[in-house]
């Protein structure tokens, strides 16, 4: 790395480029990552500036502003997600046993995925909502900032070679029935059931930028909200809570919490192992 | 020699790492004054190391939660499956990237954003593991000005770790393991 960068006196210079590369993104672009935790988005902009072939990140958003390829190729780098279906099985568990039989007190749901990345999320919860004979009934949003990601989302197409991890997952959730009844297999793919995402709408939203645009019962937000600062998370989490209908529930990542929100007394720690809360009555 | 007053401890291990932990982490006092950020390569699922360090450690042991605020006289052990970084804030951040090296957590992410953020202030430690990571991350601590400890590679369970960040790292001093310990508790009592 560039130690000599960091003798001079005063702000390091490849914090001032940060700064000042976010800030050019989001004027020219509007991908606001402003807000982000910085020291990830720090080490994942100093692998985007060597794999891209620039000599500074000053280099790169001289490219960035006059050329929208490299902001596709950039976004790859700052919005990378990785998981898996049924990630965290006890998390599903307590959906299953602990949060299903208040769904069902409702004639219809709406249930946001936020943050979907490439759907394994989402088809988790399409698989537990069809095996808790609630699927008919429920409308599911899952929305994300990057296009790539929600096109691999909406066309629920993984590697062959992720399926043994996923069934595994499946079954340690508390699963009905077989994971591979509801994909088939080709090329070496296996292409997830069309009619798990039939009433699915997926969609470009920003939780940095974009408001609130439906009442939901359940809001599940697992390992997005880690890469935001505590001001961006506030801002998120005032969203989830006016999206979610009175004693609606929230789910997070095992390691993300509300302790540090300025909402925390918005909600109820509903299971408190599993990172599942429930928005207090008013 | 000049020497900047120590601000947080790094701690990164692997093949062997909690025979070579159960010499250092036993013998920090409940007082210690710096906080203890610590990456072991263990597999998914939950790793038992907080409630392990818990019974033997009379410093406090615990795993992080996303923004918890890093305070002294704490180990701080990464969650298995994610990465555990520094904010400039310090503050804990985690991630979920790809793994570095087939690890997450991976301990030249640590390293890296302690480096940022602690500077001079930081006493990295690499000790045994059958891999590179680390190396990487000790030369980021070295170049910050913190100072880099390597366990002494012919007393290690795997010497792989230690010798890659000796040779990435040629500031790191070498050191016995015993020896390791007694250089933290000295620098707490600073």
């Amino acid at each position: 790395m560039d130690a000599a960068l960091n003798l001079a006196a005063g702000e390091p210079v490849e914090d001032i480029e940060i700064h000042l590369l976010l800030e050019a993104l989001y004027r020219r672009y509007h991908y606001d990552f402003r807000h982000y935790a910085r020291a990830s988005i720090k080490r994942r902009l100093r692998q985007a500036r060597t794999q891209l072939g620039f000599v500074s990140l000053s280099a790169l958003q001289d490219a960035l502003l006059r050329d929208e390829a490299v902001v596709t190729r950039l976004l790859d780098y700052l919005t990378v997600q990785v998981s898996e279906m049924f990630r965290d099985p006890g998390y599903f568990r307590a959906i299953r046993e602990k949060v299903v039989p208040h769904l069902r007190t409702y004639p219809s749901l709406k249930i946001w995925i936020a943050g979907c990345s490439g759907g394994e999320e989402l088809y988790s919860f399409a698989i537990l909502l069809h095996e808790e004979g609630l699927l008919d009934r429920t409308l599911l949003y899952a929305t994300d900032i990057n296009p790539a990601a929600l096109e691999i989302a909406q066309s629920g197409v993984y590697a062959l070679d992720r399926i043994a991890a996923f069934t595994q997952n499946h079954q340690r959730s508390g699963g009905k029935s077989s994971l591979s009844d509801y994909y088939a297999t080709a090329y070496g793919r296996a292409v997830f059931d069309k009619r798990l995402r039939d009433k699915v709408v997926f969609s470009d939203h920003s939780l940095v930028t974009d408001a609130v645009f439906a009442e939901c019962q359940f809001v599940s937000c697992r390992n997005v909200m880690i890469y935001f600062d505590r001001p961006l998370q506030d801002r998120a989490i005032g969203l989830f809570r006016d999206s979610l209908s009175r004693r609606g529930f929230l789910g997070l990542g095992s390691k993300e919490t509300l302790r540090f929100s300025e909402h925390a007394n918005a909600f109820t720690e509903f299971v408190r192992e599993e990172k599942i809360y429930q928005r207090r009555e008013a | 020699m000049t020497v900047a007053r120590a601000q947080a401890v790094v701690i990164g291990a692997s093949a062997g790492a909690v025979q070579a932990l159960s010499h250092i982490l036993p013998q920090l006092p409940a007082s210690y004054p710096l906080p203890v950020l610590v990456v072991v390569h263990v597999p998914a699922a939950p790793s038992g190391l907080v409630a392990l360090f818990s019974a033997k450690c009379a410093i406090r042991v615990r795993e992080p939660e996303d923004k918890e605020p890093i305070v002294p006289g704490t180990v701080y052990f990464a969650p298995p499956s994610y990465h555990m970084l520094v904010e400039s804030d310090r503050s804990i951040a985690l991630s979920m990237d790809e793994p570095v090296l087939f690890s997450r957590p991976s301990i030249d992410i640590l390293f890296e954003s302690a480096a940022d953020s602690y500077g001079a202030g930081l006493v990295g430690v690499v000790l045994t593991g059958a891999n590179e990571d680390g190396a990487a991350g000790a030369a980021m601590v070295a170049a910050a000005g913190g100072t880099v400890l390597v366990q002494d590679p012919q007393h290690a369970f795997a010497t792989a770790m230690p010798r890659a960040a000796r040779e990435r790292c040629p500031a790191a001093q070498t050191l016995p393991l015993n020896t390791i310990a007694d250089y933290l508790v000295r620098l707490g009592a600073i």
